[in-house]
């Protein structure tokens, strides 16, 4: 084989620490290599244009470039050799960027880690044959996974482009956390205004499948060909019935239901329709607090409902689905600052979360939009808002920016005064972080025109004297022990990953990070796609994010399927295992092995039996290669030759 | 090989070999690059697509052949992205460190763990106290060439 070797100097990322001529005058005396050369940056088009011509001026059979990781740029060259005509397989790349000078300072030292590197690469590219992709058929339909405002942009702009929608949401109606908000930063406009036209949307779009108090079971497959078994949660109400009157709600006896759309702050039915402008406008019955499943007895919804949408018998349903791509818009939940013994640890009614504050600022909120402490419904002269709660606070395991919270806070602080005009703001704060269009003007509004009074520092303790809370802290600024004496504390609340996110990324084979927010493939230029083709994110479950980065988020990976869609079919992985039947003993075990299934038994003439692979259902895993017996199923592109060969090239 | 005229070349230099999966380990050595976190140079990766394709032969000949340590990487399990292919190879690896002394190599050469992607940190973690471990142990003589 005549291979030739490109060793990129990535501007000085990796010649500044690796001496990427003698990588490559080294490796001219490998057998095979017949040519060698160090780049500046390989991966520009005259670096892409170099190869080209290396190919055909030396008639190159294979190609190695050492340079950044294939995770990176392995596509990009693989294209490159393809375009001058060689396999997009016969190439193979040597990470002496992320995994060499990045990592060690001894430049001898690393420029010996790289030349064995690209000697690796070189033995296992003298075993590589060419691949061939074959097509299958794309299900051009989307699931989309949470109802948020994410998932709503996302839902709207593939129906908008002609794709058959599924919308999955785990409450009662869409909507998500947008919904409960009661305005927006920096332009004051009413949340429910500009969110309840979208969601109506939803509803009428009729390629839009909405399936609320629905979630997500079990996915399998792969991209373009999915299976989806979602689980429709029992309501005990016929939703094709129903037409949302409420009158079951009117006459519900059980009155002392938590109503967690207003954050508990108020209460709701054990029948109820969670807001006004829900979606779908359906009323559904909480099993736990309902006195027909509780105690046996009432039936007064089923008696009063005019149209005899009441069912108790109504029990869960599963729904299969083809899809061919998913997005995930799983959203957040609010950081629980019971944690933090020195804000009362959730004991005092007048410390309260961003959100319950949200909901007593709405107008359909449980006040009904007049500011109120929640222990004696009085109205609050003296308000605190206290900055990163569960945000920035390595003792809590969230050291991250939750990235709203200092916005949220100069909203509800303008809106405070508007509402009461003789009250008095005061926040609490660490650093003001507002990065946006018109976000520091809004909070430099609170300051200059509202009156808010900010105060940089930690709170210490905050306790009760009378009916006020006492909030103690410091002024760091003038470095003076404050105390402001408080009708109503606000705790500026971060944001932390949704529960149960870990177990949907496990479902659909995606990574998270610690803090269980959903790994996008790369931090910068992929940042809506995962590791899993043809599963993209949307929203805060990627990372805390405002409600425009939302949105446009929702619309790129919206933009992402319909480019996916655009084509009819997509070219398979040609990476799959292959069995060589001659050496099949018939012994089933790279069946019983393979998790999708995609080995089954071939039955020749004579009765015979050997192991076959799926080539379409294959997902390249080797874990049918790693338990044959006598390695008789090979995993192309990963076979035992190619890695020992690899291996022995290092036993010099 | 190593024709440099550093003392660290005359003296056979450790080698590591590293065999990571493509999802989660070779991402986190790829994020501990990014971040710049320096590591010992010992390390020679491989990429594979999964701990499940780790065949026990590609470790056991390493060190039948002298690589002075072998660590393998994987998606924690329950992450994996093919489901389960951690898990096989858990009980896989498990059965060969037990297996390694019988053979005359020290099992302490042997090591397999598992680091996600997001996790540089714990990568640099990883090898920083796997290859401290490899140079007290110092070279191994292997088996084939006594």
């Amino acid at each position: 084989m005549r291979i030739g070797v490109f060793v990129c100097q990535c501007g000085t990322n990796i010649a500044g620490t690796v001496d990427t001529e003698e990588v490559a005058r080294r490796t001219l005396m490998l057998p095979d290599v017949v040519y060698a050369t160090s780049y500046m940056y390989t991966c520009s088009e005259p670096g892409q244009k170099e190869i080209q011509q290396a190919i055909s001026e030396h008639n190159l059979q294979g190609v190695v470039v050492a340079a950044c990781s294939p995770r990176m740029h392995e596509p990009t060259f693989r294209r490159a050799v393809e375009r001058a005509g060689l396999n997009r397989y016969m190439f193979e790349m040597a990470n002496i960027r992320e995994h060499v000078s990045w990592i060690g300072l001894d430049r001898e030292a690393n420029t010996r880690k790289a030349c064995d590197l690209v000697e690796m690469a070189v033995a296992k590219l003298r075993y590589n044959q060419p691949l061939f992709s074959s097509k299958v058929p794309i299900h051009k339909k989307v699931l989309v996974i949470g109802g948020g405002v994410a998932g709503i942009q996302a839902a709207l702009d593939c129906a908008e482009g002609g794709l058959d929608v599924l919308l999955v949401e785990k409450k009662t109606s869409i909507g998500g956390k947008m919904a409960q908000l009661d305005k927006t930063f920096p332009t004051v406009d009413c949340s429910s205004c500009i969110l309840g036209p979208k969601m109506v949307d939803v509803s009428q779009k009729e390629n839009i499948t909405l399936l609320a108090n629905s979630e997500v079971e079990n996915i399998s497959g792969y991209v373009g060909n999915f299976k989806v078994d979602v689980r429709k949660k029992a309501t005990y109400v016929d939703w094709s019935a129903c037409t949302g009157c409420g009158a079951c709600i009117e006459k519900c006896p059980s009155r002392k239901v938590p109503d967690t759309f207003n954050e508990e702050l108020g209460k709701a039915r054990a029948i109820n329709i969670p807001f006004p402008q829900a979606i779908p406008k359906k009323a559904a019955i909480r099993r736990e607090y309902c006195l027909h499943f509780t105690k046996g007895k009432c039936g007064i919804c089923k008696k009063i409902c005019p149209v005899e949408a009441v069912n108790y018998e109504m029990e869960d349903e599963i729904i299969t689905e083809d899809v061919g791509a998913i997005i995930v818009a799983t959203g957040y939940d609010l950081f629980d600052h019971s944690v933090y013994g020195e804000y009362g640890g959730g004991r005092y009614p007048d410390v309260i979360s961003g959100l319950q504050y949200e909901r007593i600022l709405s107008a359909s909120g449980p006040y009904g939009g007049h500011i109120k402490r929640p222990s004696d419904g009085k109205e609050p002269r003296d308000i605190v808002f206290i900055a990163c709660v569960g945000s920035r606070d390595a003792s809590v395991d969230r050291p991250y920016c939750s990235g709203v919270c200092c916005m949220y806070i100069a909203k509800q602080a303008i809106l405070t005064k508007d509402h009461v005009p003789e009250s008095n703001s005061y926040v609490f704060y660490m650093d003001i972080r507002s990065p946006g269009k018109n976000y520091d003007e809004f909070v430099r509004r609170a300051q200059e025109e509202y009156g808010v009074q900010y105060i940089r520092g930690r709170v210490g303790k905050i306790y009760p004297r009378g009916d006020r809370m006492v909030v103690q802290g410091a002024d760091t600024l003038l470095g003076v022990q404050v105390e402001v004496e408080a009708d109503l504390v606000v705790l500026a609340t971060g944001v932390e990953s949704a529960s149960g996110s870990r177990e949907l990324a496990e479902k659909l084979r995606i990574s998270y990070d610690q803090y269980g927010f959903y790994m996008e493939s790369h931090p910068k230029l992929r940042p809506v796609e995962t590791n899993t083709a043809g599963v993209y994110l949307a929203g805060v479950c990627q990372g805390p994010k405002d409600i425009p980065a939302s949105v446009a988020q929702g619309s790129a990976a919206a933009a992402k399927v319909q480019a996916l869609f655009a084509r009819d079919t997509i070219e398979t992985n040609p990476q799959v295992a292959l069995v060589n039947e001659r050496a099949c003993i018939s012994c089933g075990k790279c069946i019983q092995v393979c998790p999708y299934q995609a080995i089954q038994w071939k039955e020749l003439r004579g009765g015979d039996r050997k192991a076959e692979v799926l080539p379409s259902v294959c997902q390249g895993c080797g874990l049918c290669n790693a338990t044959c017996p006598c390695k008789a199923i090979q995993l192309l592109h990963a076979t035992d030759n190619q890695i020992l060969a690899e291996v022995n090239e290092l036993f010099g | 090989m190593t024709e440099g005229n550093s003392v660290l070349a005359k003296a056979r230099e450790i080698k590591i070999i590293g065999f990571l999966c493509n999802w989660c380990s070779y991402g986190g050595a790829d994020t501990a690059g990014v971040c710049r976190f320096k590591q010992p140079t010992d390390l020679r990766i491989v990429r594979i697509p999964c701990t499940g394709r780790m065949d026990p032969l590609f470790a056991a000949k390493s060190l039948i052949y002298g690589i002075d340590g072998v660590l393998v990487s994987g998606c924690h399990p329950k992450d994996c992205h093919y489901a389960v292919g951690n898990l096989y190879a858990r009980r896989r690896l498990e059965v060969l460190k037990h297996f390694l002394p019988f053979m005359g190599i020290d099992g302490r050469r042997f090591h397999y763990t598992w680091v996600s992607a997001s996790e540089g940190q714990l990568w640099q973690k990883t090898v920083t106290e796997f290859s401290d471990r490899i140079h007290r142990l110092g070279p191994n003589p292997g088996l084939s060439r006594t």
